[in-house]
């Protein structure tokens, strides 16, 4: 039982259970559990080909992923029967580990498309443009993105930091309650990240939780986690307080690869 | 005649098609020479097949059959529900002038306003005395099929250093079942002159029809002329549209086609860049569904040196469509720092989507720099599962995607307005299948 004591009387918002995932004839998730209740913040930390960037994309319902067992339930809901808009409309938000390029989609008709798109799944209302780009000048401005860069094309000539950097936009204008960022510190010099960082702190909530995968104990330090899981080959090995990544950081993975 | 009577499919002889019109056809006894000498044409070639290599992808004889006959002359009741088309097609500002089943219809136009900066006549009056607007250098089948047979159009003429303050929209509306309508038009620009000409094909009600129109465009040198074309017929009608260009020297010509409608259209231009130092832009958009067959066909020819040519074409095919581009740089002997680019996508939305690409070049001189290039594909799974990842679904992820992928022929659209005016009718074919 890798569950804190002190968490479980939280509602679970997202649980993974013994989830086994297959591509290409090739099992990458051999049987994942991993449970992250609402307002908490989790880090996973693994070797590369561990298998994280493959959770995320299953979690947000990328094509290509045959789930052979298992579940995953998103506010008790079964979120493996869900169109991965419908997931975003329900709250689920992967910043991308590589965000891809969209020309000829400017970034702003993006933007406003997709929150919308998500406000009418919800029935909600649509933004009107003045709240819409009074909420888009805010939220950049906050992140150091430059207007003229909404103006593009979505990601396209962006640096790899840039990027990072739009991923934190979509999700301050979103809104989601689970958000999983995926090496948002890849590519990050160290006053981006701490802007990064920093756009993503302002976004904690006792209502949102998120999952933070990183290979760098230096990202938790800005984004403190609640909890750390160690991933090895496709299963979470080992969960701990914020000290395990700094134990993990001191003695690397080869401890795990056994247990794994 | 000891030669046996041609049939179409449905056992009609094909020369009944020109004997019972010809009593409506307007010319004087030389026109109507012309016009038996054309259809004598038409009547030995017969509709294009596919062992014409110009035709080869859109076989007439299996795709349409048979030409139909003429369409009725209009009447109160096809003019009222043509003018409700021509509050829907119109372009804001825009000089109308309105063929209703192929006859120029005056009350639904805005001649007083075009007169003003404009010579216009209809091809009816000038084929009282002449019939030099019906003959083209050409032995293609649907043009001389046109000449025998046109009823009506517009020719109009753009003075030396003329610039017209607002568009010229010439809008086809058919509005008979199961008919044909036959045009041609005219649209003579002088020296320095800008103008901007939008052809707009629409219905108002009418299924089944059929329609072969021809324009014949020149150019003085130092102009600067606009042509926008949107073929957005019935889904289930027939349209060739024939166009001729020809450009003077120091020239800008920006052409844009796009086609959003009818079961089977070909658009077929031939521009010949005829005097120097002038630059085309030719480009176009198919979006096709059902079984829709949308075929264009541009044929540029450098005749001169030192001009400049680029295409664009984007194809979207859905469902069972089948989009046709053929397109054909020619640089002839003399046509020396000749620089002609062709580019032509085709995105596919469905397994049985097709799309069918022949660029060609031929040249005859030695120091140019011509290319082409031609893809196909699908849309990239990996931006559309970006897009739905952030709450858009299915169809909307793919007209944002397809919207990006048109936009860059559509943004060659030099105008603002009428470029928005072309968004939106590609936009209202996204809708459609949504
Ligand atoms: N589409 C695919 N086809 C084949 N193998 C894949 C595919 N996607 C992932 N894999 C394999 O699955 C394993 C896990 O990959 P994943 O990207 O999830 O690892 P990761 O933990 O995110 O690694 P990194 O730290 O390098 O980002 C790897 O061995 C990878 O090669
Ligand atoms: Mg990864």
């Amino acid at each position: 039982m890798h569950h804190l004591n002190k968490l479980d009387t939280k509602m679970a918002l997202l649980e993974v259970k013994d989830l086994k995932v297959r591509v290409e004839e090739r099992e990458i998730l051999h049987g994942l559990t991993l449970t992250v209740n609402e307002g908490e913040i989790h880090a996973i930390m693994g070797p590369n080909g561990s298998g994280k960037s493959t959770l995320s994309h299953v979690i947000a319902g990328k094509p290509g992923y045959e789930v052979t067992d298992g579940q995953i339930l998103f506010k008790g809901e079964d979120l493996l029967e869900m169109e991965p808009n419908e997931r975003a409309a329900k709250g689920v938000f992967l910043a991308f580990q590589y965000p891809v390029e969209i020309p000829g989609v400017a970034t702003m008709n993006f933007l406003r498309t997709a929150l919308n798109a998500q406000r009418k799944a919800r029935g909600e209302d649509e933004y009107s443009t003045p709240d819409f780009l009074k909420k888009v000048r805010e939220v950049s401005k906050s992140l150091n993105i430059p207007q003229d860069m909404l103006k593009r094309g979505v990601n396209v000539g962006f640096s790899g930091g840039e990027k990072k950097r739009n991923e934190v936009l979509q999700m301050a204008l979103f809104e989601p309650s689970l958000c999983i960022l995926d090496e948002m510190d890849s590519g990050l010099d160290i006053d981006a990240l701490r802007i990064a960082a920093d756009g993503v702190n302002a976004l904690r909530s006792p209502k949102r939780s998120m999952v933070v995968i990183t290979h760098y104990q230096r990202l938790l330090n800005y984004i403190v986690p609640d909890v750390v899981h160690v991933m090895s080959k496709g299963r979470v090995v080992k969960s701990g307080g914020k000290e395990l990544a700094l134990e993990l950081e001191a003695s690397g993975y080869a401890q795990f690869e056994d247990a794994a | 005649m000891n030669v046996a009577v041609a049939k179409t499919g449905k056992g009609r002889a094909v020369s009944d098609l020109f004997t019972s019109a010809e009593g409506r056809l307007p010319g004087s006894p030389a026109v109507t020479a012309v016009r038996r000498e054309a259809f004598e044409t038409y009547e030995r070639l017969g509709l294009p097949h596919r062992r014409l290599e110009e035709w080869k992808y859109t076989d007439l004889r299996a795709l349409v059959g048979e030409v139909l006959p003429l369409a009725a002359s209009p009447d109160a009741a096809t003019l009222k529900r043509a003018a409700d088309a021509v509050k829907v097609h119109a372009i804001d500002g825009a000089r109308k002038l309105v063929l209703v089943d192929g006859v120029f219809a005056a009350d639904l136009s805005d001649v007083k306003a075009l007169v003003a900066e404009a010579g216009f006549k209809t091809l009816r009056e000038t084929l009282d005395k002449d019939a030099g607007l019906l003959k083209t250098a050409s032995i293609d089948a649907m043009i001389a099929l046109n000449a025998a047979m046109a009823t009506d159009g517009v020719v109009l003429s753009i003075a030396d250093g003329a610039k017209l303050s607002a568009p010229i929209q010439i809008i086809h509306i058919a509005t008979a079942a199961s008919a044909s309508a036959f045009t041609r038009s005219q649209v003579a620009v002088g020296k320095g002159a800008r103008a901007t000409i939008v052809e707009t094909f629409v219905a108002a009600g009418a299924k089944a029809y059929q329609v072969n129109d021809a324009v014949l465009v020149s150019v003085g040198d130092d102009s600067d002329v606009a042509h926008i074309r949107l073929m957005d017929d019935a889904p289930d009608a027939v349209n060739v549209t024939s166009q001729f260009v020809t450009i003077g020297a120091n020239v800008k010509f920006n052409f844009f086609n796009m086609t959003t409608g009818a079961a089977v259209s070909r658009l077929q231009g031939f521009i010949a860049l005829a005097g120097e130092g002038s630059e085309l832009s030719a480009n176009g958009v198919n979006l096709l569904k059902k079984t829709e067959h949308g075929d264009t066909t541009l044929v540029v020819d450098h005749a001169v040196p030192n001009c400049v040519s680029r295409e664009i074409f984007r194809a979207v095919v859905d469902d069972r469509g089948h989009s046709v581009f053929q397109g054909r740089i020619i640089v002839r002997p003399d046509a020396q720092k000749t620089d002609g680019k062709m580019m032509t996508r085709a995105l596919l939305l469905s397994d049985e989507a097709e799309a069918d690409n022949k660029p060609e070049l031929e040249i005859f001189a030695d120091d140019v720099s011509c290319g082409h290039g031609a893809t196909a594909g699908a849309l990239d799974d990996s931006l559309l599962f970006y897009l739905k990842a952030r709450g858009l679904p299915e169809k909307q992820a793919q007209a944002l995607l397809i919207q990006a992928f048109v936009g860059e022929a559509i943004e060659q659209i030099a105008d603002d307005g009428l470029r928005e005016h072309v968004i939106g009718v590609a936009e209202r074919w996204l809708e459609r299948r949504q």
